[in-house]
């Protein structure tokens, strides 16, 4: 299958100047490289503090690597310069954790997700809200609540409306960065089966960041795991949690909170 | 040095004594203050008159909850019901998990056992009996001695609920020191002890540092640390493992297991996710948009739920039973729509909406709680009602 991104030894170093002596440097992501196939997940998975946002900043544009490749569909984003970046990063988009913080509490849903469309400069007023509403049933939010404010939309609805403005440019590769661990679990499940509904009809690449191995598990076509900056597992979801070879996978697994079958044994329903 | 110790600095003695009960006052108010609803705080006011008791003949309860009513009103004095005939006991020693989505009023739950409510809420009827006292009929120097001291309350967020600016170690000797006068010496010791239960020889360190040096599963340990200080003898922990990744999730559980062992707690803990309540909670409350679904033994809520809610709820986390089987990246079973909006809620069961199992009497009247068996109780017409 054809690759999206190739990630090619990406290094992520930050100083750290204190008041008094020397600087001190952070060895941030060290030696990472993967690839993401066009239409597939890749889950990353790792403790906080692994690096998995540094390399999600990197990917997405928002901060530049120290060195190493970030191929996106041909072109190399981390030598691109601030201009020509612009061209590159609607194809590439990103959802964050907290839609409580990540949307503006007074826009309407139509305003937040047409707004890409508006900085971006593409179509006019009325096309621009015709589109926004398309979007907006595309991800379940009904037409009714349209001109509703985000503050007035429940955290389930509020991620829906995140990624709705996530896929205003048309992007091909969707960075979820802890998207659903700020959800109940009930709507956990409902936001994975729209993500799984519109990486079929529109074939997206994910790069899904998460501490939660089992809805990387189901979500991933890949897993990779991060420890301190470096990749230190990378298979198919079945190897990994099957067979896991790293340390850092093992305790990953053991940590995973398994219902029923795992605790109690199999039982009737 | 400590912002309150330069702030203390040549005054006289018994002014730095009350400015010390101040900063604990303080420190207090910022512990409760991680409701957005704190906005012009006051005591909730009691209604109506108190309500039949409903505990097991035989065995003296811990906590008695009966019949809880909690309403939320707007500034237009709209009232929206958040807690509708809450019911149910903790035995000494006994770990009960309360199970609910976000808006069911776990949380609520939580703040109205202490009478912690934002001034907008209303305990409406109901009885919370503690150690044979009601503490919604307890006048507020009695409250203040349950608050804490026998009753520990640990909230969401660590991050939020320490204080930014004085160190641990006061902290801990503010909450000790709000219960009970101690010599500073003997002080000094009690805080570095009940540090030393949970961090072992890292105690004194912690103690030296700001909450800002610490990561989020040690500053969650800081505020187990500061709950089990003055020997409660119930911790109520609202979402204590949210906004912490996996591994740690599972150290703070087993901290739980211990201290709980250790000194023979009564636990409730509150949680969206059923599958952290697996290896901890000797029974499950699932509450849903404000009452009792079910309430039964861990297992059999886990492996044999009897209310749709609930086995809606459990079938959609993924890893479940029938995953895998169907291929990969089959769809989760979910519970479809949302919530229902209670202060619109008129009658009939309220979870008639998003059932997929509903009968016509599920819209006429709300069913009562059957018992299924031992202990085991649902809200549902399934099983009668």
């Amino acid at each position: 299958m054809e690759r999206i991104l190739i990630v090619d030894k990406l290094e992520k170093r930050y100083e750290r100047a204190p008041v008094f002596g020397a600087k001190k440097e952070v060895m941030a992501l060290q030696g990472i490289s993967f690839s993401i196939d066009r239409g597939a997940t890749l889950a990353l998975v790792g403790k906080s503090g692994s690096g998995k946002s540094t390399l999600a900043f990197c990917i997405a544009g928002l901060d530049r690597p120290t060195s190493g490749r970030i191929i996106f569909e041909g072109n190399d984003i981390a030598a691109l310069d601030e201009k020509r970046l612009r061209d590159v990063r609607p194809q590439i988009q990103v959802v964050f954790q907290d839609p409580a913080r990540s949307l503006n509490p007074r826009f309407s849903a139509v305003e937040i997700v047409s707004e890409p469309l508006l900085i971006q400069g593409r179509l006019d007023k009325r096309e621009r809200e015709g589109r926004a509403r398309a979007l907006l049933s595309q991800v379940g939010i009904p037409q009714e609540k349209a001109l509703q404010r985000a503050e007035e939309f429940s955290g389930g609805q509020r991620q829906r409306l995140a990624i709705a403005r996530a896929l205003a440019l048309e992007p091909k590769l969707l960075i979820l960065d802890e998207a659903l661990s700020a959800l109940d679990c009930s709507v956990q499940a409902q936001i994975a089966n729209l993500l799984i509904e519109l990486q079929g009809s529109l074939g997206l690449a994910y790069l899904f960041i998460t501490h939660d191995l089992a809805m990387a598990e189901h979500l991933g076509d890949e897993i990779a795991v991060m420890e301190r900056g470096q990749i230190v597992e990378l298979d198919f979801v079945d190897r990994v949690v099957r067979a896991p070879e790293h340390e850092v996978t093992r305790s990953l697994i053991a940590a995973t909170p398994r219902l029923g079958v795992a605790a109690y044994g199999p039982k009737a329903v | 040095m400590p912002f309150d110790a330069v702030f203390l600095r040549g005054q006289k003695p018994r002014a730095q004594k009350r400015a010390r009960e101040l900063a604990a006052v303080f420190t207090i108010r910022a512990l409760a203050s991680t409701s957005p609803l704190w906005s012009g705080f006051s005591w909730p006011r009691m209604v109506a008159g108190q309500e039949k008791a409903c505990s097991p003949p035989g065995m003296t309860p811990l906590l008695q909850v009966q019949n809880l009513d909690v309403a939320y009103y707007s500034r237009a004095g709209k009232k929206s019901p958040a807690l509708d005939g809450v019911s149910f006991d903790v035995q000494p020693g006994e770990a009960l998990g309360v199970l609910g989505e976000s808006g069911s009023g776990k949380s609520t739950l939580a703040l109205a056992l202490l009478r912690l409510l934002p001034g907008n809420a209303e305990i409406q009827r109901g009885a919370v009996l503690f150690e044979g006292r009601d503490l919604l009929r307890a006048g507020h120097r009695e409250l203040e001695r349950i608050r804490g001291a026998r009753i520990a309350l640990i909230f969401q967020e660590p991050s939020v609920a320490l204080h930014p600016t004085i160190r641990i170690g006061q902290q801990i000797r503010d909450a000790l020191a709000a219960h009970q006068s101690f010599s500073r010496g003997v002080l000094r010791d009690k805080a570095l002890h009940v540090l030393e239960e949970i961090f072992a020889e890292d105690a004194a360190r912690i103690a030296d540092s700001y909450a800002h040096e610490l990561s989020g599963g040690q500053q969650q340990r800081v505020l187990m640390a500061q709950a089990i200080g003055c020997g409660p003898s119930l911790i109520v922990a609202d979402e204590p493992t949210a906004s912490l990744d996996a591994t740690t999730q599972q150290d703070i559980l087993s901290l739980f297991k211990t201290l709980r062992k250790k000194f023979n707690l009564s636990l409730i803990l509150i949680t969206h996710n059923p599958a952290l309540l697996a290896g901890l909670a000797d029974r499950i409350l699932v509450l849903y948009a404000g009452k009792v679904a079910e309430i039964g033994p861990t297992e059999d809520i886990l492996t044999s739920p009897r209310h749709p809610y609930t086995l809606a709820l459990l079938q959609s986390m993924p890893g479940g039973q029938e995953e895998r089987a169907n291929g990969r990246k089959s769809k989760l079973p979910v519970i479809p729509g949302e919530a229902p909006n209670l202060a619109a809620h008129a009658n009939g069961c309220r979870f008639e909406s998003r059932c997929t199992d509903r009968m016509d009497r599920c819209i006429e009247r709300e069913p009562a709680a059957v018992a299924i068996s031992a202990g085991h109780d649902v809200s549902c017409f399934r099983y009668g009602g």
